[in-house]
């Protein structure tokens, strides 16, 4: 028998909590779509099959009923996120690949929803950006700006079949890429925000796409499924870290505002760092948590390897969650103050 | 009119559904022509049996006593007939039947005389005497005894709080109390302030009653009471909680494991304010209490119901059930819980009988994985997290549950209301709670009992080294005797000390010989031969032993 309580909050499912936040999405896909053509929904559909359908065989392998969890809205986001995180009219394998890891790999080998430790979108961009990093950085430049624009059809091909046109027609690096190369090459900072690519503030385009995700993670806020300590501590992690660089160094370090505008800064501080499976949980826990991934977010991407830091700074975070949390659990009411919940 | 609201945290609004009974005044029931009265209405003791089938008893008559220090009495509702005393459906979570006195009614409602107290007059130790035989139990939820929270106590109680906050959905029997017996609570609290010797009353009423308040604050102008303050608190659940309730008056927080007594505060349902100022006033004992009858029947409505109602009646008083009905609830939806027999009479702690429907109470959703959220610890009261300890209490990991401070938890019910994955977390919790519970009191009893045995041993050894010692004292002194004493005073001088020593531990050994033993029947002494032989025979087993 179930005890009380005996009602429960309305229209509040799991199923409706990843519908609102694949909803804050859409705005952003649009205006993705808009600047760099119709790749993007052959990408979104196709990890979204793909979602399902390696969700369907991980619950077959491991004996779970198959209704609740392929209907639950959690695969679908995943597919969503990675599809943004990886470059459009990329070959159909390379999604293939990146749902792999995310969903049998980071989701079902920890035991399903809400027991994974690592953010599975990220994982599967991870073992993407690390075993193909040539197809990770051919990202589709903006349509105004290209001489060839693939129509959806042409996209089709292009990822399915391989088309005969060569990727440099209609890719290029993004800003991130540019500035670290150019930086790497001995030029200026200035130098690279000259060139055509970059757009207002971080890449044209992209800067867009980025005010789009801000618009959806307010959403996101207002609508209380996400509070605002994971965002607000990241970006401001952000702002604060590439300031600090740019004080030092002007010339070698673009600016804050460069830095939370382009690559994953805003999709990761609204929809990526804030999966509350993965992220921590406590108010104390989730500024230290994003605060820390944000400024390794720049720290990777001013220093390390990659173009961009953000989902290598969100796994990193990921792994030391339960740890963080553990620590800055908060005061019970009645406890004197100074307690730890976990000793 | 209205004192300062302090913050607390967390708490919810879920939907009210006070709107359909509070509209209404109160409904005196009918006599009933059979009443079944438990022993058992109250936290603590049950009350000890004072009737018998056959019995004849009056309205107000004693039928049991309190048991203990924390037990109430039970009265009879109405003059008749004591019919039987046995097990009967209660309203009770366990759903079990329990020890009921059942009283058919001779239809004259005659009462036992009945003494008001002139309470003004005594001191508070005596006042507390006096209503020790009242049966009044608190009617907020936990039906505590009230006598024993009256009595005087070691930590001076500075502010009484009475509770009109009354937090939980579809409960509006203190809204119509305080609407309509509003001067009558007020002298109650009153003269519950005498008792504590409080300086101040502080009343807390959530805001979607204003009339309640309106008509609280009209009696305690009319009675010129300059120290009560009526304070209208913001309606979010769980605010009537003692703790939630003594923060939002206050700004004080209640230590973790204490009460808000030890704070200074008591803290009073109206309904018992009102309960009090009867026994007080016109020397009734607790015979009824409001009711609200809601939900699925055709006409909701508070009901004052003599103690002992079958609650089938009240429904049917409500209009009764209108189609399709699914059940009842006894309380709120919150913390309530499923009454299995509407046979069961109403008792001190029934403030409320909901009739569901599927609609209004559809089934919960199959459980989902929990997704950390967060939101269960956004409206926590007590700010736990309680998804920490539904994992930990799930995997039966309960030190961990308990590091989590679940012992804190209150069991109020909004993590459950807002858990997306409809987790019953608050069944997790109850489970946890009483395997914690069960398993301090067995380390608890380990541990006298190893403290036992452990002695036991220490005794035993003590006693073998005594022995030996004396064996090997005598044999020395046998030895000695004589050649020391002569050639040195000083060696004689201790050993006369230690005769008189030995001497005198033989005497007190002697005297410590049982003394009842000396005319024994050869069948007695046989008997205490075997016991003797049984006690001093070598342990065979620790766990036995202990």
């Amino acid at each position: 028998m179930i005890g009380s309580p005996f009602v429960l909050k309305e229209h509040n499912t799991v199923r409706f909590t990843m519908i609102k936040v694949m909803a804050a999405l859409i705005p952003g896909t649009l205006a993705y779509a808009w600047f760099f053509g119709p790749g993007i929904w052959i990408s979104l559909i196709w990890c979204g099959l793909l979602g399902i359908a390696f969700e369907a065989v991980a619950l077959l392998m491991r004996d779970r009923p198959m209704q609740p969890a392929l209907t639950d809205g959690s695969v679908l986001l995943t597919a969503w996120l990675l599809a943004l995180s990886v470059p459009t009219l990329a070959p159909w394998w390379l999604y293939l690949a990146g749902m792999f890891f995310a969903v049998i790999v980071a989701k079902h080998f920890y035991g399903g929803l809400g027991q994974n430790l690592f953010n599975p979108a990220m994982v599967g961009y991870a073992a993407l950006i690390i075993s193909f990093p040539v197809y990770m950085t051919q990202w589709v430049g903006p349509t105004n700006l290209a001489n060839y624009v693939p129509n959806l059809s042409d996209a089709f091909d292009l990822v399915f079949i391989g088309g005969s046109i060569t990727p440099d027609a209609y890719t290029s690096a993004t800003i991130l890429d540019g500035v670290k190369t150019a930086v790497r090459g001995g030029h200026t900072v200035a130098d690279a925000l000259g060139l055509p690519i970059h757009g207002l503030i971080a890449g044209k385009g992209f800067e867009l796409v980025a005010v789009m995700y801000l618009f959806g993670g307010l959403f996101l806020i207002s609508n209380r499924l996400i509070t605002w300590h994971i965002p607000v501590a990241l970006l401001a992690a952000i702002g604060l870290t590439a300031g600090g660089l740019q004080l030092v160094d002007p010339a070698h370090h673009a600016g804050p505002l460069f830095h939370l505008m382009a690559g994953g800064s805003m999709l990761g501080a609204f929809f990526i760092a804030t999966d509350p499976v993965t992220a921590c949980t406590t108010p104390r826990g989730k500024l230290i948590f994003a605060g820390l991934a944000g400024f390794l977010t720049v720290i990777i991407r001013t220093f390390g390897g990659f173009p961009d830091g953000v989902a290598f700074s969100i796994l990193i975070l990921n792994s030391a969650a339960p740890f963080i949390d553990a620590f800055s659990q908060p005061r019970v009411f009645g406890h004197p103050r100074g307690g730890r919940a976990d000793k | 009119m209205s004192g300062k609201v302090y913050p607390i945290p967390g708490g919810l609004h879920p939907a009210e559904y006070k709107d359909i009974s509070n509209d209404r005044p109160i409904l005196v029931a009918p006599l009933s022509e059979r009443y079944v009265v438990p022993l058992r209405q109250h936290i603590g003791e049950p009350a000890r049996l004072l009737v018998k089938p056959g019995y004849s008893v009056l309205k107000g008559q004693l039928i049991g006593a309190p048991e203990g220090r924390i037990s109430a009495a039970v009265h009879a509702p109405t003059s008749g007939r004591v019919i039987a005393v046995e097990p009967r459906p209660v309203a009770h979570p366990s759903g079990l039947p329990d020890q009921c006195v059942v009283i058919e009614a001779d239809g004259q409602d005659t009462a036992v005389e009945m003494q008001p107290i002139a309470w003004r007059d005594l001191i508070p130790c005596e006042l507390h005497q006096r209503l020790a035989n009242m049966g009044l139990a608190g009617q907020g939820g936990a039906v505590f005894p009230s006598h024993v929270k009256l009595a005087p106590s070691p930590i001076p109680i500075e502010t009484l709080i009475l509770n009109g906050a009354e937090c939980e959905p579809w409960i509006t029997c203190d809204d119509r109390l305080m609407r309509e017996r509003a001067t009558e609570i007020l002298q109650g609290a009153e003269i519950m302030r005498h008792a504590l010797g409080a300086s101040r009353i502080l009343v807390g009423i959530e805001d979607n009653k204003p009339e309640a308040a309106q008509a609280m604050q009209a009696a305690c102008d009319q009675l010129k009471l300059g120290n009560a303050e009526v304070t209208v608190v913001p309606t979010r659940y769980p605010s009537g909680g003692a703790k939630q309730l003594t923060q939002l008056l206050t700004g004080l927080e209640t230590p973790s494991g204490k009460i808000s007594t030890d704070i200074g505060i008591q803290v009073f349902n109206v309904g018992t304010a009102y309960a009090l100022y009867r026994a007080v006033e016109l020397g009734e004992p607790m015979l009824s209490r409001i009711v609200t009858i809601t939900g699925h029947v055709a006409q909701p409505v508070n009901i004052e119901a003599r103690l002992g109602t079958p609650i089938e009646e009240l429904i049917r008083l409500a209009g009764g059930e209108l189609p399709e009905a699914s059940g009842h609830l006894i309380g709120g939806p919150m913390m309530g819980f499923e009454l299995n027999d509407t046979a069961a009479p109403v008792v001190k702690a029934v403030n409320c009988v909901i009739t569901k429907n599927l609609a209004l109470f559809p089934h919960h959703p199959p459980a989902m994985p929990c997704i950390r959220c967060g939101q269960c610890a956004l409206v926590c009261p007590a700010s736990l997290q309680p998804f920490e300890m539904y994992w930990h209490a799930k995997s039966k990991n309960f030190d961990k549950a308990r590091a989590y401070a679940l012992l804190d938890c209150i069991e109020c019910g909004c993590c459950s209301h807002v858990c997306p994955s409809h987790i019953p977390l608050v069944d997790f919790y109850r489970f946890a709670k009483s395997e914690i519970i069960a398993a301090d009191r067995a380390s608890q009893a380990s541990e006298i009992a190893r403290q036992r045995h452990e002695f036991q041993l220490l005794r035993q050894e003590r006693e073998k080294r005594e022995k030996a010692e004396r064996l090997g004292k005598k044999a020395t002194e046998r030895l000695d005797s004589g050649a020391v004493a002569a050639d040195d005073p000083e060696a004689a001088r201790k050993k006369a000390i230690l005769e008189g020593a030995i001497e005198r531990a033989r005497q007190a050994k002697e005297a410590a010989r049982p003394q009842n033993t000396e005319n024994l029947t050869p069948e007695q002494q046989q008997q205490v031969d075997e016991i003797e032989a049984r006690r001093t025979a070598p342990p065979q087993d620790t766990e036995t032993q202990a």
